[in-house]
């Protein structure tokens, strides 16, 4: 009956993704332990999202989204604490900006090669970017990170919102993290979006079908550097300051976790692995230091033993593998 | 640039050797695993990290750094034999992204377990007494630690060509990474091979740690630094080919090395930038078949 019952929500929820996301990130700070702990989960899972468009959709397993994510971060960073920009919009538009380009030309090189040198490579280029980081220390702070970033409030025509209170920064990334799951959504729904999936399943027959897969995974990786260098920009505005280490393998690491954990290639899936992460994280670091064991051990099994993730297994009750 | 004395130019030369040493060491283990089994191993690092750890604690015991020379990269190697049979066998068959991501996971426990063993602080290792004082070569001094470290790492890659070529268990690894399919229909047991071959590139990785521990301290990351240059070597070499391996290996060590040497603060982004130049030049690598395995 349990079961019966489960089946029927993730049925809902499948069949109105968008509203779901909606309706349930609206009452999620209030179940949780602390609110800034929400916030988290929305901005990682945003990220996720953004990993989940090029792994999960379109079959490229990238260990260097850390890139794109810094590269949001920074930019937006810079702009406001550097460049003295005086408002939010401008200077997330400097972090998407530099997010996309970024992800344009590393897409470039790393789509030379293909399979499990993809994945080698995203991971070289995003260390070389924070070997850049590290030392540009002029621009960026160097090891100490990106410093006194302004939290300026939210203008918007005829208002002006402080974003100091954790709930009003919260439903800040929440309205921009709709925006973005609603076009994920459109993506998907698209054209483009079914090209992608068969990119996925046999990308020699999406050849011979007459698509240019090349242009196709480029326009994947760009799109996939967009919503990941948004979570980056919002994070930066969260922390108000940009560590170095958001360029670090580990921070491509920790995405590439979070997304198997909830299920690669399923809509929900990087949320759910987002929030099971970080709450893992959050409660296991109390228990004991060493808590990454714990994670990496789960993550194991999870490839071992369960590889469409939490909300994959949920959402396809009966077909196992 | 033209005053830099020839004597230091000729050490930084040597040092490239020795770190190209290092990249070999490495890099031939991950290529020989992939050329096999097409499994990128990306804890390979994290065995290297724990050959230097093991070599460690095996010093402590015995007071001997030959005794750990040798000791450490069997224990590692038996490490990756346990592996390969417990966790990497379930996932013949399915994506070559899904042992890449088991090996993620098992890096970062094999991290925080070595500090929770061994410390968050990094350790020191004393080369043997024997190696300890500099040589004079004549035109310059060198320490002599680092020429047994060449020493070690050539006599090492000869008793693999050796093993490859010459034996018949090396006739069936060169027969299995060609067709797989074919030897298995012949009656061979390939598992029994892939494990053989996976022990083997680990010992490699061990050992590659053991010599790296005097020269460059033993910490938890050091794994992880390790194996993205490697990953780097393979790319520019080409993956699954050995020849590869040792001249990209030797030729990155190098430019490492000589950076380091005109411009410290390049020395991390050089090999990316070759790496870069590389891929557009010729995206197989230098020895690598277009198309293997992609």
């Amino acid at each position: 009956m349990i079961r019966a019952a489960l089946h029927k929500v993730t049925a809902w929820v499948t069949a109105y993704p968008v509203t779901s996301f909606v309706v349930f990130f609206a009452v999620f700070p209030f179940l949780v332990p602390y609110q800034s702990l929400a916030t988290q989960v929305l901005i990682f899972g945003l990220f996720a999202l953004g990993f989940n468009l090029l792994y999960g959709y379109t079959g490229l397993l990238s260990f260097g989204h850390a890139a794109y994510y810094g590269l949001g971060a920074y930019g937006t960073g810079i702009a406001l604490a550097k460049l003295k920009v005086t408002s939010l919009w401008p200077a997330l538009g400097v972090g998407l900006v530099t997010a996309v380009v970024g992800g344009a030309l590393i897409g470039f090189f790393c789509l030379r090669r293909r399979g499990i040198y993809f994945a080698m490579l995203t991971l070289a280029f995003a260390q070389m970017l924070y070997f850049v980081a590290f030392h540009a220390a002029d621009l960026t702070g160097g090891d100490d990170g990106l410093r006194g970033i302004p939290l300026h409030p939210l203008t918007l025509p005829g208002v002006s919102v402080p974003l100091r209170h954790p709930l009003a920064f919260y439903f800040f990334a929440y309205g921009l993290v709709v925006l973005a799951v609603a076009g994920l959504r459109r993506i998907l729904d698209s054209p483009f979006g079914a090209v992608l999936q068969a990119i996925r399943e046999n990308s020699d027959r999406a050849v011979a079908c007459g698509y240019d897969i090349n242009r196709i995974k480029l326009l994947s990786f760009v799109f996939s550097a967009l919503f990941t260098g948004l979570a980056g920009s919002l994070d930066a505005l969260r922390l108000t300051v940009v560590p170095v280490d958001s360029l670090y393998w580990t921070t491509s690491g920790q995405v590439v976790i979070m997304t198997l954990l909830g299920g690669a290639g399923t809509f929900f899936g990087p949320f759910v692995g987002a929030a099971t992460f970080l709450i893992l994280a959050d409660r296991l670091s109390l228990v004991i230091e060493a808590w990454p064991i714990v994670i990496g051990v789960i993550f194991m099994a999870f490839v071992l033993f369960l590889p469409r993730g939490i909300w994959g297994t949920l959402t396809t009750p009966g077909v196992q593998r | 640039m033209f005053d830099v004395p020839l004597s230091a130019l000729t050490a930084q030369v040597f040092t490239g050797l020795v770190l190209g040493g290092i990249y070999v060491l490495m890099a031939i283990g991950l290529s020989l695993i992939f050329g096999l089994m097409t499994v990128v191993n990306f804890a390979h690092g994290s065995f290297y990290m724990l050959g230097a750890y093991v070599a460690f604690s095996v010093i402590g015991v015995t007071k001997s750094f030959w005794a750990a020379l040798i000791l450490a990269p069997l224990v590692v190697g038996a490490l990756g034999f346990l592996v390969e049979r417990f966790l990497i066998r379930r996932l013949y068959g399915r994506s070559p992204d899904d042992p890449l991501l088991l090996t993620f996971g098992l890096s970062l426990a094999m991290v925080e377990g070595a500090k929770l063993v061994w410390g968050k602080i990094g350790l020191t290792v004393d080369p043997p007494k024997q190696l300890a004082a500099p040589v004079d070569l004549g035109f310059m001094n060198f320490p002599i630690y680092r020429l047994f470290v060449i020493a070690v790492t050539a006599a090492v890659l000869l008793a693999l060509w050796l093993f490859l070529e010459k034996t018949n268990v090396g006739l069936i690894i060169r027969a299995g990474s060609r067709d797989a399919l074919m030897v298995r229909a012949l009656g061979l047991d390939l598992n029994r091979v892939w494990l053989l071959v996976f022990g083997i590139g680990i010992g490699m990785a061990g050992l590659a740690g053991v010599l790296a521990g005097p020269m460059r301290g033993v910490y938890a990351e050091m794994g992880v630094e390790i194996i993205i240059d490697s990953f780097v070597v393979v790319v520019v070499g080409g993956m699954g080919s050995l020849a590869g391996a040792i001249v990209a290996g030797l030729i990155l060590g190098e430019i490492v090395s000589l950076t380091t040497f005109f411009a410290p603060k390049l020395a991390e982004l050089v090999i990316f930038v070759v790496m870069a130049i590389v891929l557009l030049v010729r995206p197989s690598g230098l020895f690598g078949e277009a198309g293997l395995a992609e």
